[in-house]
């Protein structure tokens, strides 16, 4: 099997995710509602508290938000891949020569919409709120295909639980497992300096940590810390570990 | 040397389907004991077991979802451990549960199929439109599988498994939970395919689907074929007539079970409804005779009778006594 047939076999299962959202968007509604009322919640109950005035605190969460919804995201892919290889349909496509990597892949092709999806909105969301891109068009750019990387490399571990896992339940369990710790273990809603000291240690080394202060570099125009290269080291390590591992385990599970 | 390549045994025809001494455990439970299997050529061929016996697993060894412990097994001369890829080219799988996308048309179904054999576009869409049409679901491509009625699925099921015309087919329990009239556009379908040449391999529990469907019968129990033939065989072999008897009063059903008993030597016995009594006839006995001696019997105890009849083992009979149960005992997939 060539690397050509098995992407062009992917691409097709990638076609057949699309279609999906198109005949029923409303799978989209959960993954779009959750980074609003993240942001509602936090900017209006804690922004004062934290910044001292709303309107700088959501400069400051907007961009971790936008890494937050992705990783939440990424939960609905694995919850989605999870509940697909329980279904019939894809004994068919085992049955079918094709790549064996394919429908792993056709379903991450199917997903960076959501991911764009909800990255666009909550910018969007927030810009309506008055979040405003200060480090011009390039910057910004920069910063979506930061966020996009992070995100096609996280969705492998969202991927390779959603093979593992026997149930729609040990899914949810699993990812939350990772998510909380990783989201709200970070600096995406209090800056690192307001944390304990033995927190803070974590949340330096942190992914999403990392991710978020380099979104906050490139959007809001601030001097470069060294967190863009690093995030871009971090999202090529989870890919270079998670994506072999859940093709492995894809290709094990009976 | 004078003999031609056609004459040497390592150039014999492999047959579309061969599996031999296939073995398949599960922790403490063996799915296969060493599973012969040779079905021929153009040929619908039966499956036929309890929930349990080892028919699914089969089938998925034998459609590369499913590696064996032991054993070997081919398609159309391909080995489905050492060629997967191959025998992925040659074959088509209608599985147990549905094998469609529900959230896709019926059209889109077909048309991802065809995408993923590498049909140029143009090409993958004339095949979709033509299988939608071939199975009745023209009208219906355009919707939502989800909307559809448990036969229109099925039949979609076996299109998408015909899109790159497979020289075998399989199909796991392809009628099961469907109703009669579905059941036998199915059983049409599957004729017509057999007849184009495609060689047909499924699994029932229905024995009546085995029986009117099948060139060849392989009953399965315990993860072994237990016996091989064609239904008419698998009768001859091991049914004997029985005489069959309904008293219009059921509350009588216990003195013709006498009588029964009494004319024939053999234990009679009662359906599940309590009304229908019969026994077997002795071996080599002549039924005009039985039924002569049952008749009188009737009449001198005042018996009036709704329905009364010799007839040959129906292939339950045949199961019964070839596995020694009948009821299916489910073992998980």
């Amino acid at each position: 099997m060539n690397a050509t047939r098995a992407a062009r076999h992917g691409i097709t299962l990638g076609w057949r995710n699309v279609v999906k959202f198109r005949h029923t968007p409303d799978q989209l509604l959960d993954i779009l509602l959750m980074p609003i009322t993240f942001i509602v919640m936090f900017v209006f109950l804690f922004g004062n508290a934290v910044s001292g005035d709303w309107h700088a605190y959501l400069r400051f969460v907007i961009p971790g938000i936008a890494v937050q919804a992705l990783m939440f995201a990424m939960l609905g892919g694995a919850l989605a891949l999870n509940a697909d290889l329980r279904e019939g349909v894809h004994d068919r496509f085992r049955s079918l020569p094709i790549a064996r990597s394919a429908p792993l892949v056709g379903h991450i092709l199917g997903d960076s919409i959501k991911y764009v999806l909800s990255v666009v909105l909550v910018f969007a969301f927030g810009a309506a709120l008055g979040f405003r891109f200060e480090g011009g068009v390039l910057a910004v750019a920069g910063a979506a295909g930061l966020l996009m990387a992070f995100a096609l490399a996280t969705c492998w571990i969202g991927a390779l639980i959603g093979v593992v896992a026997r149930t729609a339940e040990t899914v949810q369990a699993l990812s939350l497992v990772l998510i909380f710790p990783l989201t709200f273990g970070s600096n995406v809603f209090v800056p690192t300096a307001k944390l304990p000291g033995w927190l803070q240690a974590w949340v330096r080394i942190n992914p999403v940590t990392q991710v978020s202060d380099a979104v906050r570099e490139l959007t809001l125009d601030l001097p470069a810390g060294g967190s863009v290269p690093a995030s871009l080291l971090w999202s090529a390590a989870i890919a270079a570990v998670f994506a072999p591992a859940a093709v492995l385990l894809y290709r094990r599970r009976g | 040397m004078t003999s031609s390549p056609k004459s040497s045994p390592a150039s014999a025809p492999s047959g579309p389907i061969e599996a031999e001494g296939l073995v398949k455990r599960y922790g403490d439970t063996t799915a296969l004991a060493g599973l012969d299997l040779i079905v021929p050529p153009g040929s619908i061929w039966g499956l036929l077991g309890p929930n349990g016996a080892g028919k699914t697993t089969v089938v998925r060894i034998l459609s590369t979802l499913l590696r064996p412990d032991a054993g070997r097994a081919s398609i159309c001369g391909a080995d489905v451990q050492r060629q997967p890829e191959r025998v992925r080219e040659l074959i088509g799988l209608t599985g147990q549960f549905a094998a469609v996308d529900e959230a896709l048309t019926g059209f889109e179904n077909l048309l991802l199929v065809a995408r993923l054999l590498e049909l140029p576009d143009r090409r993958a869409r004339e095949r979709a439109g033509e299988l939608l049409e071939r199975f009745g679901l023209a009208d219906a491509g355009s919707r939502l599988v989800r909307t559809y009625s448990g036969g229109m699925r099925r039949r979609l099921d076996v299109a998408a498994s015909l899109v790159g015309t497979p020289s075998v087919l399989f199909l796991d329990e392809p009628t099961t939970g469907l109703d009669p009239r579905s059941r036998g556009d199915v059983w049409d379908l599957l004729r017509g395919l057999a007849a184009g040449g495609t060689t047909v391999l499924l699994t029932t529990q229905y024995l009546e689907e085995a029986d009117q469907l099948s060139h060849g019968i392989s009953v399965i129990d315990h993860g072994r074929v237990v016996e091989t033939g064609t239904p008419a065989q698998l009768k001859a072999r091991l049914g004997r007539q029985t005489i069959e008897l309904r008293p219009v009063d059921r509350g009588r059903a216990d003195d013709v079970e006498e009588i029964l008993a009494g004319v024939t030597g053999a234990t009679a016995a009662r359906d599940r409804e309590g009304g229908l009594v019969s026994a077997a006839l002795p071996a080599g006995g002549r039924a005009g005779a039985v039924l002569a001696a049952v008749a009188a019997r009737l009449e001198t105890a005042g018996i009036e009778v709704a329905e009364i009849g010799v007839r040959l083992a129906t292939l339950d009979e045949v199961f019964l006594a070839l596995t020694g149960h009948d009821a299916p005992v489910e073992a998980g997939r």
